[in-house]
């Protein structure tokens, strides 16, 4: 039985494709056959983060058109065999593909693989409906800021109105020294709030920019210290989500010296 | 400058809130008034009529009375402060409806509309949007959308 999980946010910029990217990387690097779906038509950017954007010759449109047969458009990665990436056509906008067809597509991917990670685009409009419409899970991302909650909150009535009920919460962009100071949301803070369970917390961390950069997901890095620790909470992740219980990374900041907490004492309430 | 330093150096700074606590806060009021999705005019007619019925009984004081909807976990919450100001003599049963118009204060009656047994003439007194007040003449049904009935008892 496969798994469907869409990955989301309402707002843009939060960290979906970077999270599906990895997510979907980290899971292939566990043995389990995965196909990532930018359902993103019009403004499609999974390939780049997996810096498969030169090997794209088919896309889903043509897919449902009957122009190719599925397997054709699946991109596979030379670095992670078990991955695969559906593309999204990049000439046409989101209202050329309908929920029905997206299910469609998804369905024939479940019986090769085993879990299908959907990245779904910003908003709340066709785009949005096309990419929950398959979803039997969802990952709701956010950062620690007011419009991304807010947006995630819509996200979480709009998914179990149409009864996607499982949904895990990742918190994306923490700075732990700013939530030190209290100038940030707490990880406890944005849950609260939301109150939807959490399955990751992930730091700001200026690799993943890097790794954005060069196309290839952090979770790939050999060595841990390149991974950083905003690699190692997307690992963390995916345990997470395969059941096993990891404890969350332990983010505080290295404690205040005398003189740091001497200047704060001038600057202005922020 | 000086006065704020030493506000702070012996901690009198704490009264002033910080930016965490201040999101925070408007979170849970915004997220309170996007789940229940209550239109502004409904929020203000159920505040007028709160009002109103809270009169017949105690004089409150409608400068100072707070209505808020907030959320906790996944429940949201209708807080009223109403500071009362002092106690009516309760009239006989039968008199309350005609009674209860006279009764009201001078600060509150000015602001109260008549009270509208149907739900389908817009509450025209009060400061509203048009289109929010189209809103709840036309689809009475805003109070409980169906698509967050099953989120607010969460």
């Amino acid at each position: 039985m496969s798994r469907i999980i869409v990955i989301t946010s309402g707002k843009g910029g939060v960290g979906k494709t970077t999270c599906t990217a990895n997510l979907g990387m980290a899971l292939a690097q566990r043995g389990h056959k995965v196909a990532v779906v930018d359902a993103d038509f019009g403004l499609r950017n999974l390939d780049l983060l997996l810096g498969l954007e030169n090997r794209i010759v088919y896309t889903a449109v043509e897919v449902l058109a009957g122009e190719c047969r599925l397997e054709q458009a699946l991109v596979r990665d030379k670095r992670q065999p078990n991955l695969v990436l559906l593309p999204a056509a990049q000439n046409r906008t989101k209202d050329s593909v309908s929920p029905d067809q997206m299910k469609k597509l998804v369905n024939a991917l479940t019986k090769v693989f085993s879990y299908i990670l959907i990245d779904s685009p910003a908003g709340i409009e066709m785009g949005f409906q096309n990419a929950i419409a398959p979803a039997k899970e969802a990952l709701v991302v956010t950062t620690p800021e007011i419009s991304a909650v807010r947006d995630a909150d819509r996200i979480v009535g709009l998914l179990e109105a149409n009864g996607i009920r499982n949904a895990h919460l990742i918190i994306n962009r923490i700075k732990p020294a700013m939530v030190a100071q209290d100038k940030m949301m707490s990880v406890k803070d944005v849950q609260e709030i939301l109150a939807i369970p959490l399955i990751g917390v992930i730091p700001d961390d200026e690799k993943v920019i890097v790794s954005t950069n060069r196309g290839e997901p952090l979770v790939l890095a050999a060595e841990a210290s390149q991974r950083g620790l905003a690699g190692q909470a997307l690992q963390n992740i995916v345990r997470r989500l395969e059941g096993e219980t990891v404890p969350f990374l332990d983010l505080t900041p290295p404690a205040d010296d005398f003189l740091a907490r001497l200047r704060r004492l001038f600057r202005p309430t922020e | 400058m000086l006065q704020e330093l030493l506000d702070r150096l012996f901690s009198r700074g704490t009264a002033q809130k910080t930016s965490r606590e201040t999101v925070k806060r408007r979170l849970q009021i915004l997220l309170a008034h996007d789940r229940a999705d209550l239109s502004p005019a409904v929020m203000e007619k159920m505040r007028q009529e709160i009002l109103e019925v809270v009169s017949r009984y105690v004089e409150i004081d409608p400068d100072h009375s707070e209505f808020l909807l907030e959320s906790d976990q996944r429940t949201t919450i209708l807080t009223a402060n109403l500071p009362i100001r002092g106690v009516k003599e309760v009239p006989d049963a039968p008199k309350i409806a005609d009674s209860a118009a006279n009764r009201i204060p001078e600060a509150t009656s000015s602001t109260l509309p008549p009270a509208e047994p149907s739900a389908d003439s817009p509450p025209d007194v009060l400061d509203l949007s048009m289109l929010d007040a189209i809103d709840a003449a036309i689809d009475p049904k805003t109070i409980s959308s169906p698509s967050n009935e099953g989120r607010q008892t969460l």
